[in-house]
């Protein structure tokens, strides 16, 4: 049986309200945390872990920690971002959901860690019913004395506060939350000063995935040790898998990393296999902005050993032949998947949150998303593909946040990959504007 | 005596070559604007007296070839030398990174995809941001097929136009709305190429300074409506003057058309920033040589064609070594050896793609 640290009793009936949490031995991590550890104990355990951020960009949690400044006399803020919207991921989602106490229980053990008084969780303005659940969680909390002021009787106060996002993908970049939090215009701060020295209303701030934050209470439980012995090397832990697309079960699973993807994608206990009668094409490890790579690539290594599921396995060979964990929204596409229509989609997607702020990223994904479109309606040019690197290399890099890099990296890649699919698109027009028309030329499936 | 102890250490930065000693907290882009305009990056949001603007049109990125001394590593990726404060012992690649330029090449050609390129009509042309940018950084062809877009004309008040289709959204009139009146009435709506400058359902500014917008746009988003269409910029002479005014410094820059004045504006800078923001009354209502004193005729140093013959054919794309010899460049320390510093002894290859004619023995 494979270790569950986040998901193990939530399908507990009734998880969801403060007492049957509560006889799972929930909040059991909150007492040994404020009663006999000391905030910078609990910033060693999480170091110790090595938890690397959930949200997408894979940056040690406790290294994170250790970074916020300390000055006297000004408050120091936890944010935990749940303005979870990249296209494939819902994983947040599905844990808020379903067992909303762990985050609560989580935020109050690493406010506690950071010295936060007030901390917020900013939601998902869609997951309005997501914010009432935990809105009742906290309220229920708050009656039993784990909330509010002078918690168990140790002195330390925090309030929680839920915000509901306005609507926009670029308020899950961590800049534009806490410019979103205050009030004004979610567009992204430049950087530096980061968060951990100035964030929300300038004082000091951490900002962290649900994911990464739920993890604390079994952290605090079990030791810091422990849960770095779950895993492979550097990929410590467990993590939720949004799998989704072309296969028998799509859903969330909780995976040790280090799982085969060809494991997670074929075994019953996962994904159950592609769907029957089709081949596995193509994947989406870790939601829409990693680098897509075809079946073969997924399943194994440059050098063919098997690829696993972890943040150096997935990263292998840079963006030539790899890709990135991501946030974990693991997309499959079988043979009958237009890669092109997909890449415009996707690129549609950016075109839309782009916030506008920063030149080549307001100009170049709508650009690209023009490209695209004409290419999938049959109108493409020859020098489009081309027109399209070398557009996708304009934007990587030169953006104040990663939206840029996130709209540009699956248009490289799947023209790295499936540079024919686009070629045959821009040769065939007649044939590739047929409803359902897919490319069948030769290419690798599993 | 006493007023050395106080001044602070200075450091020293290398940009494209060249050393300069800054002040602890001055950017890269401040530090190369004391070396001279030949190495400082050209700048479209960046307005050094409105604060907190900068970084978001890109066309200052840099190289750091060497963070500082202490660090010598390089980092990872262009950074906007508008925000980037410099470290003792930085290394700064500006137009010798290649880099550099294709980033460069790549904002002009983003910034262009959406403007519509009617300078031939446009009261901006001729000392317009985006047409030296274009000019320096960009190509004569586009590779943009799609419609752009476009915006209805707006009125902001009864003297400004907004013409949001020319707009490259450097969000300088944001701050300046912001920071020079009271009341906040104008910002930005939508969001990626659809976002727009607007005041709040229309509403038109009401403040005395209002007017400052104008001069802080790069381009001809924001036009004087007591001018538009009136005349082109290089058929006009600039002259300093000023007014005892009860609300502002007075302190403007009067455009002539033989004995007409047909436009007010603010002075600027070399870098075309303006100095001292002026009230609407100046800008908008006296336009009569006798309400003014007039000092002398304006020096203008950098931009737009009235200067220097901006755009003559020989001045096209000046070699690096030329340009550095134009620079208004002043030793630092006398006592140093500057033959260090000379760009030939870097190796030749780097400037390959600025100096075509320097390598080539026979032009």
């Amino acid at each position: 049986m494979a270790t569950k640290i986040l998901t193990e009793h939530i399908n507990v009936p009734g998880i969801e309200t403060f007492d049957v949490y509560r006889k799972q031995g929930g909040y059991t991590a909150v007492e040994k945390a404020i009663k006999t550890m000391t905030p910078e104990a609990i910033v060693e355990e999480v170091k110790k872990a090595g938890v690397r951020g959930r949200g997408g960009a894979g940056f040690p949690m406790g290294m994170k920690w250790s970074f916020l400044a300390k000055p006297e006399g000004v408050p120091r803020y936890l944010v935990c971002n749940a303005d979870e919207s990249e296209p494939g991921t819902f994983k947040d989602h599905y844990l808020m959901k379903n067992i909303p106490h762990l985050l609560i229980e989580g935020m109050i053990i690493s406010s506690f860690a950071l010295g936060a008084n007030k901390s917020f969780i900013y939601v998902r303005g869609e997951l309005m019913y997501v914010i009432h659940i935990l809105e009742k969680a906290i309220a229920e909390a708050t009656a039993k004395g784990f909330l509010g002021k002078n918690i168990l009787g140790s002195g330390y106060d925090l309030e929680l506060v839920v915000q509901p996002g306005g609507g926009a993908y670029i308020c899950g970049e961590e800049t534009a939350l806490l410019e979103s939090l205050e009030g004004k215009r979610g567009n992204p701060r430049n950087k530096p000063p980061f968060p951990a020295v100035k964030g929300l209303y300038q004082s000091p701030t951490v900002v962290n995935n649900v994911e990464s934050i739920a993890t604390t209470p079994w952290i605090v439980n079990n030791g810091g040790d422990a849960y770095a012995g779950v895993g492979i090397g550097r990929s410590t832990g467990t993590k939720l898998i949004s799998a989704s697309g072309h296969i028998n079960k799509p859903g969330v699973y909780e995976i040790e990393l280090g799982v085969p993807v060809e494991d997670f994608i074929y075994a019953d206990e996962w994904c159950g296999g592609i769907r029957p009668g089709h081949k596995f094409k193509a994947l989406v490890a870790g939601g829409s902005s990693v680098p897509i790579l075809p079946a073969n690539l997924a399943l194994t290594l440059a050098n063919g050993e098997k690829r696993l599921m972890s943040y150096e396995s997935l990263s292998d060979g840079g963006f030539a032949t790899g890709t990135m964990l991501g946030s974990g929204g693991f997309i499959v596409f079988d043979e009958t998947s237009c890669i092109v229509r997909n890449t415009w989609n996707f690129s549609r997607f950016y075109h839309h949150e782009s916030c506008g702020q920063c030149s080549p990223c307001r100009e170049g994904t709508g650009w690209m998303e023009k490209v695209l479109h004409r290419i999938e309606h049959g109108h493409g040019h020859q020098q489009d593909i081309d027109l399209l690197v070398d557009v996708a290399r304009k934007i990587e890099g030169n953006t104040i946040c990663p939206l840029g890099d996130a709209a540009a990296w699956p248009v490289a890649s799947a023209i790295r990959h499936f540079r024919d699919e686009f070629q045959w698109h821009i040769d065939n027009p007649a044939e590739a504007t047929q409803p359902g028309a897919v490319y069948r030329g030769d290419m690798a499936l599993v | 005596m006493a007023e050395q102890e106080i001044k602070p250490q200075l450091l020293k930065v290398t940009i494209d070559g060249i050393e300069v000693e800054v002040e602890p907290g001055t950017t890269i882009l401040q530090a190369a604007r004391k070396i001279g305009p030949a190495v400082a990056p050209p700048a479209m949001c960046y307005y050094q007296p409105l604060k907190g603007s900068g970084g978001k049109c890109r066309a200052c990125l840099v190289r750091v070839a060497a963070g500082s001394a202490k660090d010598p590593r390089p980092m990872p990726k262009l950074v906007a030398s508008c925000l980037t404060a410099v470290q003792d012992g930085m290394i700064v690649e500006n137009e010798t990174s290649p880099q550099v330029i294709d980033a460069r090449n790549g904002v002009v050609e983003f910034l262009l995809l959406n403007h519509p390129l009617d300078c031939p009509v446009c009261d901006q042309a001729g000392e317009c941001d985006l047409q030296n940018f274009a000019f320096d950084h960009g190509k004569a062809t586009t590779r943009y097929e799609e419609d752009r877009r476009t915006f209805e004309k707006r009125d902001i008040g009864p003297n400004i136009q907004l013409h949001m289709t020319r707009c490259i959204l450097c969000y300088r009139c944001v701050y300046t709305a912001d920071q020079i009146t009271n009341k906040r009435v104008h910002g930005v709506m939508n969001r990626g190429d659809a976002s727009e400058i607007s005041t709040y359902i229309e509403k038109a500014i009401d403040n005395d300074f209002s007017g400052n917008v104008i001069d802080v746009c790069p381009v001809g988003a924001l036009t004087d409506k007591t001018y538009r269409f009136k005349n082109r910029v290089w058929f006009t002479k600039p002259v300093d003057a000023h007014r005892n005014c009860p609300t502002c410094s007075g302190k403007v820059t009067l455009w002539y058309r033989g004995d007409e004045v047909i436009r007010v504006t603010a002075r600027k800078n070399e870098w075309n920033e303006v100095t001292e923001f002026i009230c609407n009354t100046c800008r908008f209502e006296t336009k009569k040589t006798s309400d003014w004193t007039i000092e002398e005729p304006t020096k203008i140093s950098r931009s737009s064609v009235i200067s220097a013959n901006k755009y003559r054919a020989d001045t096209i794309k000046p070699s690096f070594g030329e340009r550095l010899a134009a620079a208004d460049y002043k030793p630092i320390d006398d006592k140093r050896d500057t033959s260090q510093l000379s760009i030939q002894q870097l190796p030749a290859e780097r400037f390959a793609h600025v100096l075509p004619a320097a390598l080539d023995p026979e032009p």
